[in-house]
This record gives C-alpha cells, sequence and structure tokens, in this order.
C-alpha cells in the first residue's frame, strides 16, 4: 500500500468478528429498510408475520426517502380528488409521452396501485403521529388548503390529488417507532450479499439472505419463508469522485445496486436495464439538491425574474401567457387535470415557463442570472414552497431551510439565485441538478430499470417479492410506501401458507469464502481506485453511444479487470470491505447493462437508448420491453409487451386486477 | 515567522461536511448512530467528539444534525463550490452561503 504510515492509523472502534456466523429466521425479510421497506414491514406484521428488517444504514433515518417528503403523489381516493383511480391511471399509462412508463416515470401496475391506495398509506402515516395536514391553522384561506379537513394540495388546486405533507421531514422516524412498536425485529448496519435459493439453485424458490455487518465484519444467514426486496436501485455507476461527492449525489450512497445484482444471481427477470439518462441526476455537478432557485417540482409555480428584474411569463398547455399566480395552478378550460412533471407538451402539460426562453436568454432579452422571486409570491404560497416544500423535502430540512435561514436568507426579502447554465437547459426540470457531460448518466431512477413483477408484486422466483424502487420504472416517495404496503401483505400471505425454508449449506459456504477473501489480501487496488475506474468503463463503453463492438469490449474490460484489479482489492476494516463489495456488485451490475443494450437492436428516444450500428429511433416492432436473466449461469433473453399487465393471464382492466390481487 | 513545514498527504476531499464543536459536544454519539454511511465513528476516548472519516462519503442528508440534541453541537457546512447566493429585492444587495459578514440569521422554523 501507498498510503504513509504514519497517517494517524487509529485501532477500528468497533469489535471485528470477520467470519462469526449469526442465524435469523423470519417468516418475512425485508431487505432494505426505507420507505417501502417500513411499509412492508408493517403491513406484513399487522397479518401476524414475524418480520425481519435488514439495512445497510440505520432503519431510523435511512433510504432516498429517509429524510424526508414535501409532496405525496397520486392521492385520488383523498375527499377532495376530483379525479378516480381509473381516470388517472388511463391518462398515465396511455397519454403520456413514451409507452414504456407513465407520465410519472411509473409502470402500469404500482401506477393503479397508488391511486387506489396511497392516500390510506398517508393516512398510516399520520396515524404515527406525523402533521400530514394545517393542524395549526397556518395557512388558513390558502387557495390550496380545503378548510373542511385542512388537508393542503400541490400543483393542480382544482383536482386537488397531490397532498403537500405538513410534516414530511419527520415520517422516517415516525415508521421507525412503528416497527418497533409491531416487534419487528430490525438490523442495521447489515449489507445483504446474496439471496439464499431452495438447494442452492438459480430460479428456485427464495428462502432467505446472506448479510454483513458494516462495523463487526461479522457474517449473517438469514432464513424466511419469504423476502422482500427493496433496496432502491443501483447508482453512480458512470461517476464517482471523492472531489464531487456528497451534497452533489441525487440517490444515496447506499444504493449500489446489491439488491438488483443479488436478485439477478439468483435467476429474477430484470428488464429496461439498458435504460440511462443524462441531465438530471447525472451528479457531479450539482447543487445541493431543492437549494438554488427554481420554478419546478418542488419550487413549483415560483415567481422568476431574470438579472434586472423582468419578469420570465409563466404560459398554459395552449401557449397563452397566465396573468395571474393563482392560474399557475389550475388546468385550462376544458383541460381534464395536468401532470407537473411534462415540460414538453401534450394535451395534459401543466402550465410551464414560456419555452422560448432559451432564445429569449440569448437574444439578451433576459439577463443571466435568473432568480427565485419569493418575495413576489402572495404571502401563503411563498410560506409553502420555502417554509414548506423545502422544509420537508428529502434532503431540504437541514441543508437547506436551517443551514440557509441561519445564513441570513429570508423568503420575504430575498430572491434565490438559479444555477447558471447553458440556455437550452432551463426548460428542463430541477436547475439545481446543472448540467454535466452527457456520458455522466445514471440509470435506475425516472423510468430505470429492475425486476419484473406481477399483480402480487411477486418477482419471477417464487417466494421473492418487491416494492419501492428495486421494481422496474420506480417512482416517488408515495409510490413506495404504497407499493411498499401492498408487497407486505402479499409476502406475508406467501409466508403464512408456505413450507419452512431449507438453506443449502454449500452456497452460505461458497458466499462466506467471495466476502472474506477481501480482508485476506494485504495489498493490491484500493475500493476507490477500483470504483473510479469501473465507473470509466461505463463512460466509455456504455455512455450515451453505444455498438455491438464498444459494448462487447465493456464486457470484455469488465472480464479483465474482475480477473486484475478486482480480485486484488483489499479491505482493512468492515467499512472498506464493504465499500469493496459494492465494487464488485458494481461489476455485475454493469455488465447486466450492457447485456441488455446489445439485447436492444434499436435506438430509442423514449430510452434514451442510442445505438450508433442501430440508429432508426423507436422503430415500431421494439416497442417492448427486452427481459434478461440468468438460467444455470446462461443469460437468457426474453420480451414483454409493454402493458403485459393487462394482457393474458391478466384480466383486461386495472380495476379487476386489483380486486382480485389486492389482499383487502 | 518560523520555517517549520510539515509532510502530510494531500487532503482526501475538498469538503468537511458536518463541523462538531468539541465544546458543545458530549460525544453521546447520535449522530453516529444515525448516519446512513458511518462517515462519523465514535471517538475512541469516551465522552469526546465522533471523528469525521469519511466526509467524501457523505450525502449531506443532515440527519445527524437534526438528531443532535445539543443546539449548534454539529453543523452542516456545504463546500464551497456548491454555496449558492441571492440578492435581497429591496436593496440589490448580494449575499451568499459562507460570506464574511453574513445579514442576521432568519429564525423563523419550517413548517411542521
Amino acid at each position: 500500500m501507498t498510503e504513509p504510515k504514519s497517517n494517524q492509523a487509529m485501532e477500528w472502534p468497533y469489535p471485528v468478528n470477520y467470519g462469526k456466523e449469526n442465524e435469523v429466521s423470519a417468516d418475512v425479510l425485508i431487505i432494505g429498510g426505507g420507505i417501502a421497506g417500513c411499509h412492508a414491514a408493517i403491513n406484513a406484521a399487522k397479518r401476524g408475520a414475524k418480520v425481519v428488517v435488514v439495512d445497510k444504514g440505520a432503519v431510523i433515518r435511512s433510504g432516498l426517502g429517509g429524510a424526508g417528503v414535501d409532496h405525496w403523489h397520486l392521492a385520488c381516493t383523498n375527499p377532495c380528488s376530483k379525479v378516480t383511480p381509473e381516470e388517472v391511471v388511463e391518462i398515465e399509462t396511455t397519454k403520456g409521452l413514451s409507452p414504456y412508463f407513465t407520465l410519472e416515470y411509473g409502470n402500469g401496475i404500482t401506477c393503479y396501485i397508488t391511486c387506489k391506495e396511497s392516500y390510506d398509506a398517508l393516512l398510516d402515516v399520520e396515524k404515527m403521529g406525523v402533521k400530514v395536514r394545517d393542524v395549526d391553522d397556518e395557512f388558513v384561506g390558502a387557495e390550496f388548503r380545503d378548510e373542511q379537513t385542512k388537508l393542503m394540495f400541490a400543483y393542480d388546486y382544482e383536482n386537488k390529488y397531490f397532498i403537500r405533507v405538513s410534516g414530511g421531514a419527520n415520517i422516517k422516524p415516525a415508521l421507525f417507532n412503528e416497527l418497533k412498536r409491531l416487534g419487528v425485529k430490525i438490523y442495521d448496519r447489515i449489507m445483504a450479499t446474496s439471496l439464499l435459493t431452495d438447494g442452492g439453485k438459480q430460479g428456485a424458490r427464495v428462502v432467505g439472505a446472506t448479510g454483513i455487518n458494516t462495523r463487526t465484519g461479522e457474517f449473517y444467514v438469514f432464513n424466511a419463508k419469504a423476502t422482500v426486496l427493496t433496496t432502491g436501485a443501483p447508482n453512480g455507476l458512470w461517476i464517482f469522485s471523492t472531489e464531487l461527492g456528497g451534497a452533489t449525489l441525487f440517490q444515496e450512497p447506499n444504493l449500489t445496486g446489491e439488491g438488483t445484482a443479488m436478485a439477478w444471481q439468483a435467476g429474477a427477470e430484470l428488464t429496461l436495464m439498458e435504460r440511462s439518462s443524462a441531465g438530471l441526476a447525472s451528479g457531479g455537478f450539482h447543487y445541493p439538491m431543492y437549494g438554488t432557485g427554481d420554478a419546478n417540482n418542488t419550487w413549483f409555480a415560483c415567481t422568476i425574474v431574470d438579472a434586472n428584474g423582468k419578469e420570465i411569463p409563466w404560459v398554459d398547455r395552449d401557449g397563452n401567457i397566465i396573468k395571474t399566480v393563482s392560474e399557475r395552478y389550475r388546468p385550462v378550460p376544458g383541460q381534464k387535470l395536468f401532470f407537473p412533471y411534462l415540460a414538453f407538451g401534450g394535451e395534459f402539460r401543466g402550465p410551464i415557463l414560456t419555452p422560448d426562453l432559451p432564445e429569449r436568454i440569448r437574444k439578451g432579452e433576459f439577463k443571466l442570472p435568473l432568480y427565485a422571486d419569493l418575495p413576489s409570491m402572495p404571502e401563503h404560497e411563498r410560506r409553502a414552497i420555502w417554509g414548506l416544500m423545502v422544509g420537508n423535502e428529502g434532503k431540504t430540512r437541514i441543508p437547506i431551510y436551517n443551514t440557509y435561514s441561519k445564513a441570513g436568507f429570508d423568503p420575504d426579502k430575498d430572491m434565490l439565485q438559479a444555477s447558471i447554465m447553458p440556455p437550452e437547459a432551463y426548460p428542463f426540470n430541477t436547475w439545481w441538478a446543472t448540467y454535466g457531460p452527457r456520458q455522466w448518466r445514471s440509470g435506475g431512477f425516472a423510468a430505470g430499470g429492475g425486476l419484473v413483477f406481477d399483480w402480487d408484486l411477486k418477482t419471477t422466483l417464487d417466494g421473492l417479492y418487491v416494492g419501492g424502487m428495486a421494481i422496474y420504472s420506480g417512482g416517488s416517495h408515495a409510490t413506495s410506501a404504497t407499493a411498499g404496503r401492498y408487497a407486505g401483505r402479499k409476502a406475508a400471505e406467501y409466508a403464512l401458507r408456505a413450507g419452512e425454508p431449507i438453506i443449502k449449506r454449500k452456497q452460505v459456504e461458497e458466499e462466506k469464502a467471495r466476502v472474506y477473501a477481501l480482508v485476506r489480501r494485504k495489498d493490491g487496488i484500493g475500493w476507490k481506485e477500483l470504483r473510479a475506474g469501473l465507473c470509466r468503463i461505463m463512460q466509455d463503453y456504455c455512455g450515451e453511444y453505444k455498438s455491438e463492438e464498444t459494448l462487447k469490449m465493456g464486457l470484455r474490460w469488465f472480464d479483465s479487470v474482475r480477473e486484475s484489479e478486482a480480485s486484488t482489492v483489499y479491505a482493512r476494516n468492515p467499512h472498506e470491505l464493504v465499500r469493496s463489495l459494492e465494487c464488485l456488485t458494481h461489476i455485475t451490475v454493469g455488465e447486466i447493462i450492457m447485456h441488455a443494450s446489445l439485447a436492444r437492436k434499436a435506438s430509442s428516444a423514449f430510452l434514451e437508448f442510442n445505438r450508433l450500428d442501430y440508429p432508426e429511433i423507436d422503430p415500431p416492432e421494439w416497442n417492448k420491453l427486452v427481459t434478461l436473466r440468468l438460467e444455470n449461469g446462461d443469460i437468457k433473453v426474453g420480451e414483454l409487451p409493454l402493458n403485459y399487465w393487462l394482457l393474458q393471464p391478466n384480466a383486461p382492466t386495472y380495476e379487476e386486477n386489483y380486486k382480485k390481487h389486492c389482499g383487502l | 515567522m518560523e520555517n517549520e513545514a510539515i509532510m502530510v498527504p494531500s487532503p482526501m476531499t475538498p469538503c468537511r461536511s458536518v463541523i462538531i464543536d468539541p465544546k458543545l459536544c458530549n460525544g453521546c454519539n447520535t449522530c453516529v448512530e444515525v448516519c446512513r454511511s458511518d462517515v462519523l465513528l465514535p471517538n475512541p476516548e469516551k465522552g469526546k467528539p465522533p471523528i469525521l472519516m469519511y466526509p467524501d462519503e457523505c450525502w449531506f442528508g443532515g440527519c445527524c444534525v437534526g438528531h443532535c440534541p445539543i443546539p449548534d453541537a454539529i453543523r452542516m457546512e456545504h463546500p464551497l463550490n456548491q454555496r449558492v447566493g441571492w440578492k435581497r429585492k429591496e436593496t440589490g444587495e448580494y449575499f451568499r452561503i459562507g460570506m464574511k459578514n453574513p445579514p442576521p440569521p432568519n429564525t423563523r422554523p419550517p413548517v411542521g
């Protein structure tokens, strides 16, 4: 090793016990204690199952939604909603701009489940002590507040199906307390490393998992009648920089793809793995999330002015200039409803900043930088954007609201600066995300790849259920909560009638050997150098433009690195062991993405997928889901129709399928 | 001026992510237990502030600060390359996170 030995090496503060084995039994094992995992655990426990939750971090705050949430999606069954689940799912799945995902970047199954149950999930959280409504009457008289229920709404004030959550920053500790109240066993600081299958066979029933303690290095064997995978989606595959880390990461650093990799090794079917995107979540050059002036998402629909205080016009769906702030929150006459995330057009697009803003910046009509003119907003809207939304959204309560307030930022007086970007970047969402190189991509978020599942939220493996963002085309906080709730019910239902899990000892021994090989090495490559190198392989061979040749070269590079540098990666303590194992996961997930990219022999604008050797964009015969799975170690490529959930053997309508499967 | 110089490895990252005030911290390690990625490790000496061991793995979620039982014992520090500015509408004054002589703090709490 090249690091100076005099660099204040200190003894590891936790007792280390590499190889020591702990055995844990459960009816339902939840892997990943984020929003989906907690709701799954609560609902499985309520059905009488003995539940164990395993989390790489600490359940009290872990997961992508652990720091907070500001608005709750698709609460179509709340008493004020003017839209029905059936109306919304129909629009979401058929009127979008891409056949691969809904308007909200979901899939049909979890979209409908969310429409049906997301308000119930919110009421669950309220019962746990989270402030959901305006109980302090701070917003009496506000347009977005219902005086009777005290519910507050975001975006479309007419249809009232997105709910502003008054105390969303406190949700995760409330879920944690509920797990404890229900007797759920929580195993914090355990990274699951593999799924165990019946007889150790690929494709067989999942009967548990192995894990490693991130502080002590101890080994865990979990046997379970049913397992719910709620690990989130792989993150950080294209970008790794210790110099640009921290606040610049969109997804949380623990989401390194273990769930996807272990499901793959167990033989589960994955889809949409070839999708990746630049722009949002590209990472690296971000400002703190929601921490610059903005007009979108959490900041919708803030007045924006240029450097000279000149206001940028808002326009409605039909291109007409909107005259009042109030109208920015309303559909145009004759429009059934609007969706907040549609920047590009279509029947259901909501109000946006004038789309010709880039050319008007170029012509000098508007001068950069732009500012979010909070002081000019009506008082209730200003307080809703800064105090409620920025005060409670993921990663904002402390990093933005408290930090900026301490530094003297006052929304009554001050205009927060927007990031300075190329003019073309402004019509897109989330200005804090700024603009990174196109080959710095992200998968997983916003309609990324993941596990294939059915109306039971069961994967293609018996005993394995899925929720949150481990599913393909995962979605929001509310979708994670709702799908987790549903998966917990279904897993408990299965577990309570399933046979005892039988663990194959050989499978455990092989995993132990794999995991502990790293701590026996004294010299070699450090995990950071390895991870940065793996990202370079993804950037070069699986970047914005792909071809058969480059993808195959990428696979060759991964193979070569696996037998060379990666086989020397060392760990000096359990923390480094976990980070190094994540690098090995990185290789597996990178290979899946390259194989999926090879299997889709067509370019697609919808999937931000460019094949130089198949340049035709979205030829109709390729409008389908490409699936991949392992069978006896061989990759099996298959396909699914885009709306497989409404085709045989499923019923032809959402309502019928839901009624048949929901378990209520 | 003394011609004293030492040789140390390059700092690993331009960010410190959180700053702990050793005068206020009682070493309870609540922040250590809340942190999702073990950025902080407990001090071998009981009752002393945790060690900021892996700042470059911090997600800047701020949960450690939110759960700290002692006000101001731990605070977030956005790195300089991620500090944002703002303009006071009436006066045109420009302020930013991290400036010398900042305006007085805004004490209004968030909703919820």
